[in-house]
């Protein structure tokens, strides 16, 4: 994600201060990223008004949440033009979230599983 | 990554690769995060722990969800819209979710002219992007008070599973909060960035040192993660 910004990132004919703190990205990208997100936020309120359902609806949602949230850091938040020890100390701590996501998976189903057993009475 | 096209001035760490380069920085005896000012890091790091504080709202939320035997209401139709004699999914949700969306542009050329020391264009855009931040909050009042008029509360709801309540307060209520803060914050920096104080290098608020126009990109990093927050909860609240 980080990388692949970099490259489309245009050089800026900066003035001293703009030099001091690193270049700065042209207002032209900012433009687009926004235009990107405006499109992406578009094709997820389509997911639900054309009510697509199942894996297909959730692997979109999932789609396009990624896409606007990796813009919005890389772009939005500089993170593309950040030192690595920098993106690796933000980016990689969130990834353990997915071990916690893991345990609440096996927690919720057998939450469930003990309801329909026992409360969940016959029609 | 830190490559002398990106940086201003040629680097040692150049010539390392990426991983050789993470690991000089994390093994110096002096400051890890080079280049950037101690109130950036720590304001990565806060946003950091506020990622933790969001994902577990959402974690609790899928898990409540997931376990209730009781059938969970339709978000498309609990936050539909009766509007030019029809009913619109959702549609108040899209629009929050746009007009977010542009603020977060507004922000990022704020900060694009607070590095140029452009004050009135700053000062003029860090205000758009509060007035944005206000209608979302605006729209979320009228979200919430549209939904206790139905009947909805955190322990019950007409639809379905009383979860339901519990969740959408607690989530959209935090969410919330930090997009008023944000405001709040916003309009602080604005007034000190049209004043002139990091021209003239008066001393300011917490730490009674003269800031710089820095402070516009930390604002930026804050009002982003907000935005970016509304993207997770567009999607699995609303849109799953």
């Amino acid at each position: 994600m980080a990388h692949a910004v970099n490259h489309s990132a245009p050089a800026e004919p900066a003035s001293a201060d703009v030099h001091a703190h690193g270049q700065q990205p042209s207002i032209k990208l900012y433009l687009v990223v926004w235009g990107w997100l405006f499109v992406l936020s578009t094709f997820s309120y389509l997911v639900d008004y054309l009510q697509i359902q199942g894996y297909l609806r959730w692997g979109l949602i999932l789609l396009f949440m990624f896409l606007k949230a990796g813009l919005i850091i890389a772009v939005f938040m500089h993170m593309a033009w950040e030192r690595l020890s920098l993106i690796y100390a933000v980016l990689l701590p969130p990834v353990v979230v997915l071990v916690f996501l893991g345990i609440l998976l096996i927690e919720a189903n057998y939450t469930l599983l003990t309801r329909m057993t026992f409360f969940v009475t016959a029609p | 990554m830190a490559g002398p096209e990106l940086t201003g001035a040629p680097l040692p760490e150049s010539r390392l690769t990426r991983w050789r380069s993470i690991v000089s920085d994390w093994a110096a005896d002096q400051r890890t995060f080079k280049h950037v000012s101690w109130g950036k890091s720590m304001m990565w790091i806060f946003l950091l722990s506020d990622t933790f504080i969001f994902s577990c709202f959402l974690l609790s939320y899928m898990t409540v969800r997931m376990s209730t035997t009781v059938p969970w209401p339709n978000p498309s139709e609990v936050f539909a819209l009766h509007l030019f004699g029809q009913n619109i999914p959702l549609i108040l949700i899209a629009i929050m979710t746009f007009v977010l969306i542009t603020s977060s542009g507004t922000m990022a050329m704020a900060v694009n002219f607070a590095y140029r020391r452009n004050r009135r264009k700053t000062a003029i855009l860090m205000l758009v992007t509060a007035l944005l931040g206000a209608a979302f909050v605006g729209m979320q009042a009228y979200e919430w008070t549209k939904l206790i008029e139905e009947g909805v509360r955190p322990w019950k709801n007409p639809w379905g599973a009383p979860q339901f309540g519990s969740t959408f307060f607690m989530v959209t209520g935090f969410h919330g909060t930090h997009v008023t803060f944000g405001v709040i914050f916003l309009l602080i920096v604005a007034r000190k960035v049209w004043r002139g104080d990091f021209d003239t290098g008066r001393r300011g608020f917490f730490t009674s040192r003269s800031g710089n126009y820095e402070i516009v990109e930390i604002t930026g990093l804050y009002w982003h993660f907000v935005d970016l927050v509304w993207v997770l909860i567009f999607a699995f609240f609303y849109l799953w």
